[in-house]
Parts: structure tokens; sequence; C-alpha cells
């Protein structure tokens, strides 16, 4: 039971701040949002996967007596906005002026009086398009005569995005070259698509008169989104305001600037009204951020006694149309080089080829930590492939190579330093809740009765916190992040965070580790977050690294508190700040306990007309930039227990065990809660979700009729344990927890379901694991779920 | 045409287009934007609110529909100052996060409990297999309304209310 009684001042369980809003209905998401004269937009777009623009014919729409304006690829052209550049250094089309590269492509904008009335109008809008052949299987990309997408950059003839490589390719080879045993398995990580509840929009106010813009809008980092709109639309930035109020979910899919908030932007100063623009269910399948799509023939080598020796993989990536990937501008892609995953390894080679395809752009989204969950994917199948190789039990032989505690801090062979780590320690207590030996000696008998059960195995090493601001940068902004605290004078805060919460309880946790270092309640800290105006600069919510970057930010801003506080205390006390003790809440006398002060009357005096000591300022107000020297690795060990009907293929999640280890657990609910929505969507991927397209490039999965997620009836009742290592060099020892169980989950299900298929000689199924897919491979009929062609 | 639509208890008279729908009736016309939109195709159960007493997706019913009907919303859960015990739980056990699927989660919890008082975990995931939600994996949902069940939430009627363990928010 997660509720509480007593409320903590500091870490520990408590109910959160932000739900008594929530619980009314009193909340403010985006399109709650409803401002005098606001027109309403709509985006008119591409039915087709490739084609030529030939005309549009907007006088039609233009002529209906609801619409304020009508916006276009050539309207936007004529003020230099019909290309904005991505977060990875390409462009994107905020309106198609040459041609449609995806179905589901902006290329109209109408504003209107009612949003009934914009989609009218886009009914009106009459666009010659000349076919062109499409790019759907990312595997005829770069095929000499394949069409070429992205004719628009000058001097291009392929489609072709980026190659990048980590690891030591000699080192490597040495290494499969000597060792007993060598597997392969080349398997697919299909496109999925985050889904938030809450689809993509803004509301964009631009005031004539003062020239300031006001943008109420669905994303995870306001601060990266004021500056963009700064250089795309060469509007001064302290004249930009971006809102980002209750958010309805993100996942990484409001990370990236998408064309309908540029063009809703537009719309207001041409009509000089504010302009809502909200997306529909469809189009945010469509058009919005997706993820994965990794096509991975993975190797591995091991020596005949399971000593796994080295990894290497020449990975696909397709993205799209547009490379609008999100991530740290030195990995093109991700931190996918984390795939040496949480073993020991010799030697590991990685090369990545980036295409473009007819689809939509995006890639780095849906909890993915910048690509770690497609790695963590591949090691773990891999691992589970060579057990079956070498006919051993995978927890087994995850067990043999698993990083040792004595190894920590441990550098891989990829460059990555892991911070701290117990794995055998997360990995025996999964077993153990699991009652792993009674679950196989269960399986053996099933198996004699002729039925499918199979039993899951995934241990996984996160990498989170982005970043070092050496290191990593999103378009040149560095990945550090600020934190400003205000102590008024009767001793209440407020806490003002550059990240922004869609639903991770930020206004809670972070008041905790304000309460933590301080020594105020919870209650009486506000948390402030979600207004370029009203917060420090920092680079958003995403990656997990809320906690690990900005939570690190609070602490010590917080910590400068305290020794300001220390110098009130000590005028206060007239005792030197040396001979003071702190305690939770108050500085006392070293030796006098009784002789101290609180922080509520440290606030008041340092707002008081008490002389304070020569160069001490009055207040208590502090700010600081937190750049964090690492990333920070969460891990944890998952079991997942799958029965398969044999007649209809339908897989039935039975038991779901997770340890996590995150570190410091602030708030041990919130954790809790964090590691069962990434569970369901781990389980999801495994089973249900796909964005899946036909030879003509249709998408298939535009609805939720078409992408299914789970519900309350396919999830089990998540079953967690925990171990707590705390990284070394995080003020408060917390490692981020946000997206561990969506990239450790998937391959514990997947591995659940071959492993209830080996007896039928199964051993790999692609995701999604629907009941089609593997009543096929039960057959040894495998199929591409992601791809209608045959 | 005209509709009158009882809301929470209170009555509205509008003007309104006939294809108008009743989630936008509710958020746009009446200002009610506690009841959320979600998806256009009835899978995700954000805009669920109750029409005569039965939980519907507000986004499949036109608002000329609701003539002369009464419809609950999230607004109308609360009683006066104090929290549904449906409520009370959802913050109790953390079975929100984004808040978005909340009051579509809430109402049908609210049904359930009307219709069953002691429903068990299975019945729970049944109740709102027609909902989504993307944050909580649905542990804390079930957690939750069993919490309201197991604290005065069947029938209730104003004057049991006394004594209920109070839930701060």
């Amino acid at each position: 039971m997660t509720t509480t009684g007593e409320r903590p001042v500091g870490f520990g369980r408590m109910t959160r701040k932000e739900d008594a809003r929530f619980v009314r209905g009193h909340g403010t998401y985006v399109d709650d949002v409803r401002l005098p004269g606001m027109l309403y937009g709509a985006v008119l777009r591409s039915p087709l996967a490739h084609a030529r623009i030939v005309s549009v014919d907007t006088s039609a729409a233009e002529a209906h007596p609801k619409v304020r304006a009508v916006i276009t690829g050539e309207t936007l052209a004529g003020l230099g906005l019909a290309w904005m550049p991505t977060l990875s250094y390409d462009t994107q089309a905020v309106l198609a002026t040459d041609k449609v590269r995806f179905q589901g492509q902006e290329v109209a904008f109408v504003v209107a009086e009612d949003r009934y009335a914009a989609r009218d109008a886009l009914e009106l809008i009459d666009v010659e398009y000349d076919p062109l052949p499409p790019v759907v299987d990312a595997r005829r990309a770069l095929d000499p005569g394949a069409p070429v997408i992205r004719d628009d950059k000058e001097g291009r003839t392929d489609n072709h995005v980026f190659d990048w490589e980590a690891g030591d390719r000699a080192a490597t080879d040495e290494v499969f070259a000597r060792a007993d045993v060598v597997v392969g398995q080349d398997m697919l990580y299909p496109r999925v698509h985050p889904a938030p509840l809450e689809t993509c929009g803004t509301v964009a106010d631009m005031d004539a008169v003062t020239g300031k813009l006001t943008v109420w809008s669905t994303t995870q980092a306001p601060h990266a989104h004021r500056t963009l709109y700064a250089m795309v639309a060469g509007l001064p930035e302290h004249k930009i305001r971006v809102i980002s109020p209750d958010i309805g979910g993100g996942f990484g899919n409001k990370v990236g600037i998408y064309p309908g908030y540029v063009c809703a932007v537009v719309g207001s100063i041409v009509t000089g009204k504010p302009v809502k623009w909200v997306e529909d269910r469809s189009e945010n399948l469509m058009s919005t951020s997706f993820a994965r799509d990794y096509h991975m023939p993975g190797e591995m080598a091991a020596s005949r006694d399971g000593r796994i020796l080295g990894v290497r993989v020449k990975v696909l990536a397709d993205h799209g149309a547009f490379n609008s990937t999100a991530q740290p501008t030195k990995y093109p892609a991700g931190f996918f080089h984390i795939f040496t995953g949480s073993y020991d390894i010799e030697a590991a080679h990685c090369e990545v080829t980036g295409v473009y395809t007819n689809k939509a752009p995006g890639g780095v989204a849906y909890a993915c930590s910048f690509r770690v969950t497609e790695a963590v994917y591949l090691v773990e199948r891999m691992v589970d492939v060579l057990a079956a190789e070498l006919g051993t039990d995978p927890a087994e032989l995850r067990m043999r190579n698993l990083l040792r505690p004595e190894q920590f801090p441990y550098r891989n062979k990829t460059g990555w330093e892991y911070d701290s780590g117990d794995y055998p320690r997360a990995l025996r207590l999964a077993m153990d809740l699991a009652h792993y030996e009674e679950l196989r000696r269960e399986q053996a008998e099933r198996r004699e009765r002729g039925e499918l059960m199979g039993i899951g195995v995934s241990f996984f090493t996160e990498a989170v916190g982005a970043g070092p601001r050496k290191h990593m940068d999103i378009l040149g902004l560095g990945m550090a992040d600020g934190a400003e605290l205000r102590v008024h004078p009767t001793g209440k805060a407020v806490l003002r965070i550059s990240v922004q919460t869609q639903g991770q309880g930020h206004e809670t946790t972070f008041a905790q580790i304000v309460a933590e270092e301080l020594g105020i309640p919870p209650e009486d800290i506000d948390v402030v977050h979600g207004d370029t105006d009203q917060t420090p600069f920092g680079l958003g919510t995403y990656g997990s690294r809320s906690t690990p970057v900005s939570g690190a930010a609070a602490a010590l801003v917080a910590r400068k508190v305290r020794e300001r506080a220390r110098l009130v205390a000590s005028a206060m006390l007239e005792v030197s700040p040396d001979d003071l003790e702190w305690e939770k809440g108050r500085w006392f006398v070293t030796g006098d306990p009784d002789q101290g002060r609180t922080m509520a009357e440290i606030a008041l005096a340092a707002h008081s007309t008490l002389e304070l000591p020569e160069g001490v300022e009055g207040h208590l107000d502090a700010s600081c930039v937190y750049n964090p020297p690492n990333l920070t690795f969460p891990f944890g060990a998952y079991i997942c227990v799958a029965d398969v009907d044999a007649g209809t293929g339908q897989v039935k999640v039975r038991r779901f065990v997770a340890v996590d280890d995150c570190g410091t657990r602030i708030n041990p609910m919130i954790v809790e809660g964090q590691v069962h929505g990434g569970l369901a969507d781990g389980l999801g991927m495994a089973l249900m979700q796909v964005i899946a397209f036909d030879e003509d490039g249709n998408c298939l999965g535009g609805s939720f009729m078409d992408y299914l997620l789970p519900t309350a009836v396919e999830c089990p009742s998540w079953e967690l344990g925990e171990t707590v290592t705390p990284s070394p060099h995080h003020p408060i020892g917390a490692k981020g927890v946000g997206e561990s169980a969506t990239v450790g989950s998937p391959a514990a299900v997947v591995n659940a379901v071959v492993d209830a298929l080996r007896p039928l000689g199964v051993r790999h199924v692609d995701m999604p694991l629907t009941p089609a897919a593997v009543w096929r491979a039960a057959r040894g009929q495998p199929f591409r779920s992601d791809l209608a062609i045959t | 045409m005209q509709i009158t639509v009882t809301v929470n208890g209170e009555r509205y008279t509008r003007g309104v287009e006939p294809r108008l729908l009743l989630v936008h009736f509710l958020r746009d016309d009446l200002g009610l934007t506690g009841t959320h939109w979600g998806c256009d195709t009835s899978n995700c159960g954000v805009c669920a609110v109750w029409l005569d007493g039965a939980p519907v997706k507000s986004c499949t019913v036109l608002a000329v529909m609701a003539d002369g009907h009464e419809v609950r919303t999230v607004e109308g859960l609360a009683h006066g100052a104090e929290l549904d015990p449906v409520q009370q739980g959802f913050v109790a056990c953390h079975g929100l996060q984004c808040g978005f699927c909340t009051p579509g989660m809430m109402m049908t919890a609210r049904w359930l409990l009307d219709h069953d008082p002691d429903p068990s975990e299975e019945d729970i995931r049944e109740a709102v297999s027609g909902q989504l939600c993307r944050c909580t994996g649905y542990e804390n949902i079930v957690r939750s309304i069993r919490w309201a069940a197991e604290h005065g939430g069947a029938a209730r009627p104003a004057e049991e209310d006394a004594g209920r363990e109070e839930v701060r928010t």
C-alpha cells in the first residue's frame, strides 16, 4: 500500500502536491487555455508519401466566411520560414513547397473562428500532386537508383544521412576470430510511437503592441524551444515567453518543435489574434516523433564455457524524411554504443548507418534514453540467443558475465564510465522474488504436457542525466540546468527549475529535495516550472535527466542557501560561522545545542534590520547551474513469465518481476509509479505496438483502432523490488528512473515468449509479438510486422 | 439548434451546431475542461463522462443527443469541498501521473463502485479496460479504486461521510 499518513520533511513517501488540481479536473493543459478573441488553426496534410506539389489553390478556403487566414509553403517562403532547422542540424519543411516526403506531412495551415470551421476549410484547399515512387523499406533506401527523397539539398544523389561507429573494430574482429562460439541474430526494433494521451498543440499569442510572443505549448523543453524560436524566426529572445502548462504525458514526443507550432505563431502574427492549434490523434501518430526503427544484425562471441567475449552490430537506422532526432550533437545514434550492456566484455564494435525514407521524421523518443533502449534490447536478446546455443540457463549465463561490484567505476569498451552498481545482487533479488528455480520446474512440467510457458530475463544498464556540457549539447546548447531558490521572510520557499514535468511529479519531488537540504516541510516549498519568464535556463525533461541534472541543481542551490543561512545565524547568535553545526532545519552552536536558530527564524532575520557582518548580503536567495561531471547509470533485473496459446499465438504475460536500482529514492511512491508505467510501455512495444506502412508508404498505425496500446487487462500486477546503489558523483546519489523500465522490459517479454516457443525450434521473433506473429513464427514462417509488402 | 443539458446538477441552454461533439460542448461552450479529448475513435476514454447515470465516451456523443438529459463530469464528482472517495483513492495510491486520463478513469470507477461496492482486482481491470493510461501501467489505478471501495466508496449518502479517513492533498 502506498498511502502514507506521515509527511516526510525530505525524502520519503508522500502523496503528490499536484494531485489536488488534477483529481478535481482543474489541471490546465494547452487545450484548456482560452484567450479573448482566440482563433483556431488546422493543418492540411499530404495524403501521399512522396509526390511533387504541382499547385496549391486556397481561394475557396479563403472565401469561407469563418476563415481568417490560409498559410501555405509559399507564404512561409516569403517570410524565410518554409524550412526550419531540426535538432540534428538537418532541415525540415514547415509547410511543403517543392515536394511532400511522407504521408501526413504539413502542406497548408488554416486559421478560422472555430475548430470545426478550420477543419471545414481544409476540405476546400485543392492541392495537385504528381506522385513519385516512395522509399518505404529502409533496406532499399541506399539502392542505386532509389528515389532521392532530399533533393531539396543541393547535389544530393542518395538517401544517406550518416555513418557512425564506436568501439574497436580490429580488437573485436580478433576476439570473434578466436572465440569458440559465435552467434548471430538479425533483429528489428520496429517503429513505434510514444502516443501520450494528450496530443501536441500550442496557443500562440503575438502582442502587436509590445512585440511579445507568448506561446503555451506541449513542450518538454520550454527554454530550448524559446531559443530555437528566436533563432528560427529572428525574434528577440527576451520578447518570447514559452509556457509549458500541465502536460498530458510526453515520453519524448514533446521534445521537438513541430511545424504546427510554427504555423500557429505565424497565424497569430498574420491575424493579430491568439491562435490555438491542437492536433488530432491521427496527426499525432502519423506526423510527430516516432521512436526506434533500428534494424540490428547482432553478433556475439563467447567461449564454450559461457564467457562473453565480444559483441558487434551493423545497424541500419530509419530516420524518416527529415533527420530531426533530438540527441546530443556528437552522437547521431544517441547512446546506442552502450550496447555492451551490463557485461564484462573484452571487445565491441558498432556501426550505425542512418537513411532517409518516406516516413515521418523523429527517432529519439518514447522513453528511450537516447537509444539505450535499442542497445539493451540488442544485447539482451543476443545473450538469450547465446544461452540457447550453449544450452545454458539465461539467468545463469548473465550471472556469470555481469560486471562485479569491485569493477566500478567501470569503463566499458566503447568509452562509457559506469558510475556504480552491484549487478549480481539485483539479479539474485529478482530471481528470488520470482522464485526462479520453481518457475523452471513448473515450465518443465508444463512442457511435458505440451503447454508453452516461457521465462524471460533481462538485465539493463541505463545511461541518463545528459550531460556533461563539454560532450553534450542540443544544437549547440550545453545540457546543464539552472535552479533558483528564494526563501521568503517567514521561511516559506519557492524553487524555480528549468525542467518540466509531464507527470513525473516534480512539484513534489523537487520540494522534497529542498526539504531534505533545508529542513523546511515540502508543503512550504512551491516549485515553479514550465515558464521561461519565471525559471532559469535549462534543457528540459527527457532522457531521464530531471533528477540527475536538475535535481542536483536543486540540492546544490539549497546548500548555497544553507550556507547563507549559516552566516546570518552566526550574526544572530554572535558566534563565528565555524562554531555552528547543522541539523536538519537549524544551525546551532557546537557544544551548546540549545543555542540555535531555525530556518524560519534565520529567514526572518535575513530580511530584518539585523546588522550583518561585513560582506554578508541580506536575504537567503541563491541560484546555481549544474553541469554534470558524468552521466548516471541506473540498472535493473527483470523477469517475465508468459504463457503462449499454441492454437492462437496469443501471449499472456502472467507475471513480471522488476528490480530497479536508481540510486537514492527521493519519493519511493513516485519511483514505483515511474517503473509501473515503463513496464506497461515495454509490454506494449513487445506485444502490440508498431507503426507499419504499406508499399505506397501509407501509414497503417494512424489511429488507436490500428495502433494498439496495452490496457489494464493485458498488464499483469507488476511485482517490484529494489536495491539502492547511490551515484558517487551526484549530490544526493540519485540516478534517475523515468525510462529504466521502458529500456529494460521489452527484452524480458520477448525473451519469455521465445523461451516459450523453444520446444518448437523458434530462436527469435521480432516485435510486436501479436498473435499472428507468434502463430507464424511457431510454424517457421516469420514475417515483418512493420511492412505490409508482399 | 438550441439544447438544454443538465450538467452536474446545473441546467445549461445553448445554441449549438448539430454536429458538435459533447466533449467540445462541455469544454468549449461550458468551460468544463476537466473532461479531456484524446483520440476521436472511442479508444482512449479520457473523455468519459456520465450520461443519465452511465459512463459514455463524450467524443462519440453529439451534444444534441444530450438535450434534455443529465451529464456528470469530473467537476461534479466531489461533494462540495470534500473529495469523493474515488478522488481520495487516486491521491492516496498515486493513481495518476500526468492526470490526463484521470477524470475519465475516476468517472468509470465511481460508476463501478455504485454498482459493485466490493470489486475484485479483475473486476476493476475489466471495468477500466476501455480506457487508456500511458503513465501508471494501471497498477496504482487498480489500487486507487480498491482503496476507495475500502474507504466508504460504495453507495454513499452524504451522512455516511463522517469519520472517513481524510487524505491530504
